[in-house]
């Protein structure tokens, strides 16, 4: 399987506070991953920082590379990205009537969004921009309509829509539907992965409900304070869960419990800039010792690893 | 902690009721569209029963523009029915005027969703504590608000800051620590742990379960997460569209919903479990139509 997305030592900092170190990802073909984390966690801004669209005094180092791209990501000038954005990566952000332009009518933004990549014709492209409405369950009439007399559900499937218009080799999703009901977002999740399982595009899905992660997603990446502190499929991280934050992760989010008292990772997530030096997670963490002054070294492969002094599921731990 | 409180069954229609809702109707007018027809109206609540018995943990789940929030105002007193009646621990407060509701602003307290919203941002913590105090007419003395602040799980210097100061978490204590400074007997919480994140959402939600069992309060709990919902409570009321369409115990409506827009929510709702053993995102819409 070929890599679509290659992420290599990406690491954003905003001045001298490092906002996310040292992050590696590989997305192939098809593939279905997921970045969990909490807030503050910095993969909203792995996701900004493949995009290109870092705010001005945010700056990335490392290496991001797409496959069909003959460039570097990181640093590339605005003419080059704008090339790459939209066609090859595209991006559902979160609030969709900030994505939306909400002078235009639906239509007038899919066609845009095909015309400027001058991947159709305009009448090829107004014919193609109905199909993608019908392919979000959304009616015809539709084309004529504002953003503002859509439902958020509408909006974000018509984002949706938008997001795949060019048939991108790669599809970022940053929380598409936290502020959504749950009966709506079953089916945008489910619009969003017959979308990418169609074009056979990948998928790099961020959120923080692990629940949704393990249902859309075939890989994942647990991420704590701008690192990458776990990655393996879904099926191995969620029921073998190495490190410790991912494992306290986990049974936080246990609501299926019969105790009356869920499990609780103590402490809250520092702001930016405030974590810990070597392993990040240490401050909150039981099992942390003298040792966890030192940055941890990944352990495993890159598809299946951990940075942890104290793994769980070991027999010394 | 205990896992489970052994409580001496009193046979449940011997206890007395905390909230009664009997036939609640709330129609908000909206602005006129044309010379011709009268002005549209939206009927946030069509005719809501129901009954919380004291001491209860209740649910109220929906989604969005379902009417969950106006009915909550409404038996905050916050908000003035169209017809039909709420009684709390025995007095009709449908149609009292402010000055008589005084006992009701005592025993009943509520947390907000959005902790950031809810407190005044140029206020001390330690005066946000007190001020349900102070307007109640009590003394707010240093030690209450000290022991306030101790009971949510924050230090006593806490007082001294100001509510940017703290995570959401610490907010949404902070909102717990107010809500109880005039000892209530009935906690009503709206949404109190949908924007958290999940590792300090367990802290609050045991936080919030503690509480109630050690100051033995009637808890009202709205959501739209009905996992969260049946973790906290023992009894649920489906909302949709302004009506409740399904009540029960929370086991049950979890376990069997009978009610088609119950069956279409519990099997929207993503989990880890059902994702582990294979279930897929076509799982999550339930047979017959989407949404």
């Amino acid at each position: 399987m070929s890599d679509v997305l290659s992420v290599r030592g990406l690491s954003v900092s905003v001045r001298d506070t490092a906002l996310v170190s040292g992050v590696d990802l590989t997305v192939g073909a098809g593939e279905r991953v997921g970045l969990i984390g909490e807030s503050g966690s910095g993969k909203s801004l792995t996701a900004l920082s493949i995009l290109g669209l870092l705010p001005e005094d945010v700056r990335a180092d490392g290496s991001v590379r797409l496959d069909g791209v003959d460039h570097e990501l990181v640093g590339a000038d605005e003419r080059r990205m704008s090339r790459v954005r939209g066609r090859d990566i595209a991006m559902v952000f979160q609030e969709p009537m900030t994505a939306l332009n909400p002078t235009m009518r639906i239509g007038d933004q899919l066609t845009e969004a095909m015309l400027i990549h001058k991947t159709l014709a305009k009448p090829a492209a107004r014919a193609a921009a109905a199909d993608l409405l019908d392919r979000v369950q959304l009616p015809a009439e539709t084309l004529r309509a504002y953003p503002h007399q859509l439902s958020g559900g509408q909006r974000q499937r018509v984002v949706l829509a938008l997001a795949l218009a060019n048939d991108p080799a790669l599809l970022i999703c940053d929380e598409p539907t936290t502020a959504l009901d749950v009966t709506v977002q079953a089916l945008v999740l489910d619009l969003i992965v017959r979308g990418v399982m169609d074009r056979s595009s990948a998928l790099l899905f961020i959120t923080h409900d692990l629940a949704v992660v393990a249902t859309v997603c075939e890989r994942v990446l647990v991420m704590y304070g701008g690192r990458v502190v776990e990655a393996g499929p879904v099926s191995e991280v969620f029921t073998r869960p190495r490190h410790r934050y991912t494992e306290g992760l986990l049974a936080a989010s246990d609501l299926e419990t019969t105790s009356r008292r869920l499990t609780t990772i103590p402490g809250n997530v520092p702001p930016a800039g405030r974590f810990p030096s070597g392993c990040v997670f240490r401050t909150r963490c039981a099992n942390a010792t003298a040792l966890c002054e030192e940055l941890p070294a990944w352990t495993g492969s890159e598809t299946r690893g951990f940075a942890c002094h104290h793994p769980a599921g070991d027999a010394d731990a | 902690m205990p896992e489970q409180i052994p409580t001496e069954r009193v046979p449940t229609d011997q206890i007395p009721a905390a909230i009664q809702v009997v036939d609640l109707v709330r129609d908000y007018p909206r602005p006129r569209t044309s010379l011709l027809k009268p002005a549209p109206v939206v009927h946030a609540l069509r005719g809501v029963s129901l009954e919380v018995k004291q001491g209860e943990r209740f649910g109220i789940v929906g989604e969005s523009g379902c009417g969950k929030s106006t009915l909550l105002r409404l038996i905050a007193a916050l908000d003035r029915a169209t017809s039909g009646q709420v009684i709390v621990e025995g007095t009709d407060i449908t149609r009292l005027p402010e000055r008589r509701l005084r006992s009701l602003r005592e025993n009943l307290q509520l947390v907000f969703q959005d902790p950031m919203s809810s407190l005044d941002p140029r206020m001390r913590v330690r005066d946000i504590i007190a001020e349900p105090l102070v307007v109640q007419g009590h003394p707010a003395s240093g030690a209450r608000v000290r022991e306030l602040l101790e009971a949510v799980g924050l230090s006593a210097d806490a007082g001294d800051r100001y509510p940017h100061q703290f995570s959401g978490g610490q907010r949404q204590r902070i909102s717990i620590a107010r809500a109880l400074a005039p000892r209530p007997r009935i906690l009503v919480a709206d949404e109190p742990v949908s924007a958290l994140d999940v590792s300090v959402r367990a802290q609050v939600l045991n936080l919030i379960s503690d509480l109630v069992d050690e100051l033995n309060l009637t808890l009202v709990f709205v959501s739209h997460d009905l996992s969260v919902v049946k973790h906290v409570c023992d009894r649920v009321a489906v909302m949709n569209a302004g009506e409740i369409v399904e009540t029960g115990s929370t086991g049950d409506v979890y376990a069997a919903p009978q009610h088609p827009y119950t069956q279409r929510l519990v099997s929207a709702i993503p989990t880890l479990q059902r994702a582990l053993s294979g279930a897929t995102t076509s799982d999550l819409l339930a047979k017959g139509d989407p949404a």
